[in-house]
Order: structure tokens, then C-alpha cells, then sequence
């Protein structure tokens, strides 16, 4: 006799969960991607300032996830290798920029930079400008984006049995050759994917732009200027532009940083 | 020679205390204890991994306790094998040669030599992924090789192997310290491992030494209750003595000669206590009247517990032994002890 296998009723609570979460991001995002007319993308794309925009945004979150690649990836080696005293403590500074609310972050930086503090006085002695420039931007994305980077990568290399890194030195190598032939070598798909999650970040950013840096625009700036000045209809193609190119950039780091079949 | 002076490391819950080894240049040299004895943070110490909270470690009279791993010239080869997964089986093993000094003409050779010995040559171009744990285990012992280290530690290089591989390992493990001069120092908890390879060995107790050494002293004159069991003496009896004999409880059991100073253990291999039907007489066997207390299939063997008085031993029969006896539980039989059997500490 075949008994009919019972359904536990979570199961189901579990299918209508996950529709209501796909629904809910997906729903909106196609929406907004649908109703542009051909005419208003090929409008927009022609338009420098809009180009410019995207640009913008793409060249200072590569250059936030550039020096977050730089400066954050020995950081996170240390975090993942050694511990210390107060460890517990850098890693709830580094989740900071994560939790405080954008604008502050952007005021903050803000507060640095201006005549009144020392650091904004020597900087604007060797030439160096926050207030309104590329500088500043990239500054508040570097700032957003850091902690994405970092934790990613941390756990990438935590996943890097010490034992391989032992050996090399054991076999002759120092510290940072076994770095670089080692664990460098095994941890390059946790930083690209370290430095996907931090440009991600990075191009989202608008509330703390905004405040340092209203111009140069980028798009996001951009899209919220025309969603005010214009309406609605005029800041959906540049949303859907910025969607699309971020789209394509992603996916191709995602596709690098998948594993080959041969290899686990 | 190595030379481990007073090593004390200390980590919350554990610690390692007053370690003193020296191992004679080209020593085969074991290091015995059960999980957690601290056995191969011993090991990690002498590489420079693990930093030590006191004592010093000297390698051929120069001291090493601070410098950095790779200034030591120690080999490690781990149980999981560490192999670097993103070279193949040459790039593995010629890994370190760059950082050594030497003739490349020479490291060639020896590279050669080694993967001759290790019969690594069809695997050269490989990559280490879908290699047999034997294979993988022959690689790591290659690259720690290489580079002609003085010492070479290994932390239980066979217990991650299938029983058919260990074996292959092992006696290759011993081939290869007959012909190269360098000191080789492993760690393990497996006493016959340690009996067929070791010349020497210390046995670790909870971050303590208990014995050292000669492997055949330490097999058969267990210092402590500890290293008693280790090696498989299952019967260990607190004894008082009194000329040539020994009281356990109410058993008497006479001595090959008495016994010595301070002296509050015996200890009988299971292997070494007979049971017969009719008992055996003669000057130097202790002969007891006993019982058949339970019996266990241990495979290859049987383990019999055998009771008498209110002693019991226990004592390993073979298959064939066991069914001539005809034993079952309940029966009554004897029990010898030859008095040379029975080692007293």
C-alpha cells in the first residue's frame, strides 16, 4: 500500500514566505524598469549629463573599492589571522560606517574638512578638497564601502587552512612571500567578490554624497534632482541606465570570481 | 641534536609544562600521547608557529627559540597533508628550493632522488586534486624533504590514511630516515606505529612528559600507570611488596627478584597471562584457580576477563586458543603468570 506522503504545514508557510520576498523587491524594480518608453532610455542615454553621471558613479565606487582593496585587505588578514587585545572591539569599528545613518556619515567627514578643524586647514594648505569634488566622493564611498570589503575578505581568508601558510614558511618563505604565493593566490576570489560588495555599496550611496558633494553629480544625485525638479517620469530612465550598467559590471566580476569545475 | 629546554606554553585551559627532550642528530624519535596531550603544539614550538611563554629550543647547539619559522630549516608534513591546491604535484614539492642556497644542479637531484624513492615520478604534472591520500601523504613528505631540513616533524602523518596505505607509508617513512641524515621527530598516539619506527620516544600526559625512552624500555618498563595503559597493558594493579612478591588485594604473586625501593604498581601484559585447563606448575609461574568472568570478540582476537579471588585480568587469547578451551562464561579454568611476566614500578 502506498501511503501519501504528509506536507508539514511550515513547508508552505515557507513557499508563500519566499513568493512575498521575491515579489516585494522584484515587483517594484520591473515596474519601474518597464514603464520608461524606448523613446525616454534613447533620450536619456544621449544625454551628456546623464552619461556623465553614470560615469561619475562608476569611476568613484571603483576607486572606493580600489582603496579599500589597498588599505583593507592586509586589515583583514590581520583580523582573520591573529588575535589581540580589543579585537572584539575593531571589528564592531569597522561595522560602524554600516549602522549610522547616511546623511551623518556625510556631515561627519564634513566636519573634518572644514576650516575650522586642523585637518581641514592642513589640507587645503597642500591643496586637497572634500567639500564639492571627486575627492570628497570617493572619500564617503571609501568610508561606506570599507566594512563590506573588509568582512568579505576576512572570512575569505579564514577559510584559508593556516596550516598551508605554516608550511611555506616551514619550506623557507616569509611572511609576506607566503602571502603572496600562498594565501593571496587562494583568497583572489574572496577580494573580487569583496570588491563587488563594496562598489555595490559604493554606487548606492546618496545620502552622504549629497551632503559633501552635490556636484559633480552622480547619479544618484542626479536621479533624486530630476525626480524633484521634473517628476517621476524623468528620473526613471536614468534609474533604469544606472540599474542596467551596474547590472552588467557585477555580473562579469561575479562570473571571474566563480570556481572552475575542476577545482574546490 | 635538538634540544628542548624547560618548554613551558601557556593557553587558556591548557598548558605544557617543563618539557626536556634531546633528540641525537638523525634520531628517529616519537612523541607518544592521547588527543589533547599537547603533542604536536611540541612540534608547532620547535617549527616557530606557536609562540612559547618560556624555555628554549636549541637545533645542532644553535638556539632557535626566537627566530622565525623560516629562518629554523625545520620540515613539517601535517595529517591532512597542507598541500597548496593551487600548484601541481612539482610546483609542490620544489616550492621551498628557491629560498635555499643551494647548487641547483644539486636540488635536482635530491628532488629527483626523492620523488624516485616516493614514486612520485608519474604524478609529476598533476594537479593535487583526485590524488589518493597515500599519494597526497608522499608529496608532503617530498616538499618537506626538498630543502634538506635538519629536523623533520611529523604530526601524525599515517592516522588520515586507509589501513592499506598507512602501512606503505609507514615503511616508507622508515626508508627514507635510513637514507637521508636528517633527525626525523613524530608525534602520534599509536604505540605500534611508534614500536616499529621510533628508536626513542617520550610519552605525553596532559601537557606533561611521563617517560622517556628507548622504544623497547618504554614498551615493556612503563614508568607510570599512564604509559602502562598506553602501551596496552590492561592490567595494572596498586601492589604492596614484601621480599619477592607482590600482594594485589588478596593474590599473591611471586617476582622474578624483589622489587626495589618505592615501588607501589604492577603490570602484566594481556598477552602474557595464560589460561589452561589443567593449570602448569614449575618455580617461576604463578598458577591461580579462576573463573571465566566475560569474553569479547575483538576481532583478530579475544579479550577474556578472568577472575580470581577478587582480582581480575584481563588476557588476550588467540581464535585458535580460545576454541581448544572451549571457554564460556562461568568455567572454570587456571591461570598462569610467568613471575618474568610481571614488571613492578
Amino acid at each position: 500500500m502506498v501511503t501519501k506522503r504528509k506536507i508539514d504545514p511550515f513547508f508552505w508557510i515557507a513557499v508563500f514566505s519566499t513568493c512575498t520576498v521575491v515579489i516585494f523587491i522584484l515587483f517594484p524594480l520591473t515596474e519601474m524598469v518597464l514603464q520608461p518608453s524606448a523613446q525616454d532610455l534613447k533620450d536619456s542615454i544621449y544625454d551628456p549629463d546623464v552619461l556623465r553621471s553614470i560615469g561619475l558613479s562608476i569611476y568613484t565606487s571603483g576607486m572606493a573599492a580600489l582603496i579599500s582593496f589597498l588599505i583593507g585587505t592586509p586589515f583583514a588578514y590581520l583580523l582573520a589571522r591573529k588575535n589581540f587585545f580589543g579585537k572584539k572591539l575593531v571589528e564592531s569599528i569597522i561595522d560602524l560606517p554600516i549602522m549610522i545613518p547616511h546623511p551623518v556619515v556625510g556631515i561627519a567627514i564634513l566636519g573634518l574638512a572644514g576650516k575650522n578643524h586642523w585637518l581641514g586647514q592642513f589640507m587645503q594648505q597642500v591643496g586637497i578638497q572634500i567639500m564639492g569634488t571627486v575627492t570628497g566622493i570617493v572619500t564617503v564611498l571609501t568610508f561606506v564601502g570599507l566594512p563590506f570589503y573588509v568582512n568579505t575578505v576576512k572570512a575569505g581568508f579564514e577559510a584559508i587552512p593556516v596550516r598551508l601558510e605554516n608550511i611555506s614558511r616551514s619550506l623557507g618563505a616569509s611572511l609576506s612571500e607566503t602571502f603572496l604565493r600562498v594565501t593571496f593566490r587562494l583568497a583572489w576570489r574572496s577580494m573580487l567578490v569583496g570588491i563587488i560588495m563594496c562598489s555595490a555599496r559604493a554606487i548606492s550611496e546618496f545620502g552622504a554624497v549629497v551632503i559633501v558633494a552635490y556636484h559633480p553629480m552622480i547619479a544618484p544625485v542626479m536621479i533624486y534632482e530630476r525626480f524633484t525638479a521634473y517628476g517621476i517620469k524623468y528620473s526613471q530612465p536614468v534609474a533604469v541606465w544606472l540599474i542596467g550598467v551596474s547590472l552588467v559590471l557585477f555580473l562579469l566580476l561575479r562570473i571571474c570570481s566563480l570556481p572552475k569545475e575542476n577545482q574546490t | 641534536m635538538i634540544e628542548i629546554k624547560d618548554l613551558f606554553i601557556k593557553f587558556p585551559g591548557f598548558a605544557l609544562e617543563d618539557i626536556n627532550l634531546s633528540i641525537q642528530d638523525g634520531e628517529f624519535f616519537m612523541l607518544l600521547g592521547p588527543t589533547g596531550a599537547g603533542k604536536t603544539l611540541i612540534i608547532e614550538a620547535i617549527a616557530g608557529i606557536v609562540p612559547i611563554t618560556g624555555g628554549r629550543i636549541l637545533v645542532k647547539g644553535k638556539e632557535i627559540t626566537r627566530l622565525t619559522p623560516e629562518q629554523r630549516g625545520t620540515g613539517i608534513v601535517y595529517q591532512d597533508y597542507a598541500l597548496f591546491p593551487h600548484l601541481s604535484v612539482l610546483k609542490n614539492i620544489t616550492y621551498g628550493l628557491r629560498y635555499h642556497r643551494t647548487n641547483p644542479n644539486t636540488s635536482k637531484k635530491r628532488v629527483t632522488w626523492l620523488m624516485e624513492q616516493l614514486g612520485l615520478q608519474p604524478l609529476v604534472q598533476r594537479s593535487i586534486h583526485n590524488l589518493s591520500g597515500g599519494e597526497k601523504q608522499r608529496i608532503a613528505l617530498a616538499r618537506a624533504l626538498a630543502v634538506n631540513p635538519s629536523v623533520l616533524l611529523l604530526d601524525e602523518p599515517l592516522s588520515a590514511l586507509d589501513p592499506n596505505f598507512r602501512e606503505d607509508i609507514r615503511d616508507l617513512l622508515k626508508k627514507l630516515h635510513q637514507e637521508v641524515e636528517t633527525t626525523f621527530l613524530m608525534v602520534t598516539h599509536d604505540f605500534a606505529e611508534a614500536m616499529f619506527l621510533g628508536e626513542r620516544m617520550a610519552v605525553l600526559n596532559d601537557g606533561k612528559i611521563d617517560q622517556i625512552g628507548p622504544v623497547h624500555e618504554v614498551f615493556h618498563k612503563p614508568a607510570t600507570p599512564f604509559v602502562a595503559k598506553f602501551m596496552g597493558i590492561k592490567n595494572v594493579f596498586h601492589a604492596s611488596f614484601r621480599n619477592k612478591k607482590a600482594r594485589v588485594n588478596n593474590l599473591e604473586l611471586h617476582l622474578q627478584s624483589p622489587p626495589g625501593e618505592n615501588k607501589c604498581y604492577v603490570a602484566i601484559r594481556p598477552e602474557d597471562i595464560i589460561i589452561s585447563k589443567n593449570g602448569a606448575s614449575g618455580n617461576d609461574i604463578n598458577s591461580f584457580q579462576g573463573k571465566v568472568m566475560g569474553i569479547t570478540d575483538r576481532g583478530l582476537y579475544f579479550e577474556v576477563s578472568a577472575g580470581t579471588g577478587n582480582v581480575i585480568f584481563r588476557v588476550m587469547l588467540s581464535k585458535n586458543d580460545f576454541f581448544k578451551l572451549e571457554l564460556q562464561k562461568n568455567k572454570d579454568i587456571h591461570i598462569s603468570i610467568r613471575s618474568s611476566a610481571i614488571h613492578v614500578f
